[in-house]
């Protein structure tokens, strides 16, 4: 059976959600989400250091995708954005945020974007501080501007580990999900 | 040399670089998709800056947010200073962060351990 945007969709936006968006991922929609998700955690009440964490890794996770999403989808039939993304956040039962961004991804990038996740969910906070110091300042910034921090500074700030997951597409490409818990 | 100021936005942060003072500031928020194009006019005035320093420099940092693509902007940005401080000249980065807020003065102390430059972090309290 094949993979459909649409029942992933619905099926992931079925809990307590804060915000839940399908489309085009671009400047506006960041400053839109991070506008909204800011109201909406003050209307709340949220405590300061959970609305800033989730704050932070929001703008690491929406600009990984930013900088990252592949702008062809060859062969993908769903009548879908070249920038096509999806975003959800959602509050867990213990009053802990989840977010899931997805996005499609060339099949050949999988092995090195899985590599990357494991070895960073495998280091200790310690660990992650000398990985995010290393990167720092020795790692000159991509074309692309993100320069290899965001997942780094998403793992240390949240302290958890991440959750992903590969949905086989089609030929090239596989749809990507990283959950994270805030 | 002429002061550096720029006027903030939402996701770019106020900067008020004041040569005559000696006194230069970043505040705000500062996590554009794009933070080369936002840091280099701020590298390359202290680039200039460089040249003619005042004995004493004081910098103050005082960011609520910024991102990882301007984390190694903000480092280039020190690494001047540190040139600077390595010419003798006095500078002093002054390093805020909320009350409570952990992540900022962990971020505050990364550089601190990268860059050569006194360093003080200075918790606000409400």
């Amino acid at each position: 059976m094949s993979f459909s945007i649409n029942e992933y969709y619905t099926k992931i936006s079925e809990g307590d959600v804060l915000l839940a968006y399908r489309g085009s991922i671009n400047s506006e929609l960041i400053n839109e989400v991070l506008e909204a998700v800011e109201s909406k955690l003050e209307a709340k009440n949220e405590d300061a250091k959970i609305r800033k964490k989730l704050y932070n890794v929001l703008v690491e996770s929406l600009q990984n995708l930013y900088h990252h999403i592949e702008e062809t989808h060859d062969g993908i039939e769903e009548d879908l954005d070249p920038k096509f993304g999806i975003l959800v956040i959602e509050r867990e039962d213990e009053g802990e945020y989840r977010v899931t961004t997805g996005n499609f991804v060339a099949s050949v990038k999988t092995k090195f974007l899985k590599e990357k996740i494991d070895k960073i969910n495998s280091l200790s906070k310690d660990e992650l501080k000398d990985m995010y110091k290393f990167i720092l300042n020795h790692q000159k910034i991509s074309a692309k501007g993100g320069g290899g921090l965001g997942l780094v500074d998403i793992a240390r700030k949240t302290g958890k580990k991440m959750e992903y997951h590969f949905y086989p597409y089609n030929e090239k490409y596989v749809f990507f999900d990283l959950q994270i818990l805030i | 040399m002429e002061s550096l100021i720029i006027e903030g936005t939402t996701k770019t942060p106020n900067v008020d670089f004041d040569s005559e003072k000696g006194k230069l500031e970043i505040r705000g928020r500062s996590i554009p998709e794009n933070s080369i194009e936002f840091y280099k006019p701020l590298v390359d005035w202290l680039e200039d800056y460089a040249h003619t320093p005042k004995s004493k420099t004081e910098v103050n940092v005082h960011l609520e947010y910024f991102n990882t693509s301007s984390s190694k902007c903000i480092l280039d940005v020190f690494k001047k200073l540190e040139s600077i401080h390595k010419n003798k000249y006095d500078i002093q980065i002054n390093w805020y962060y909320e009350e409570d807020d952990e992540d900022m003065l962990e971020a505050g102390e990364d550089y601190e351990s990268i860059i050569r430059v006194p360093f003080k972090m200075i918790e606000i309290v409400d």
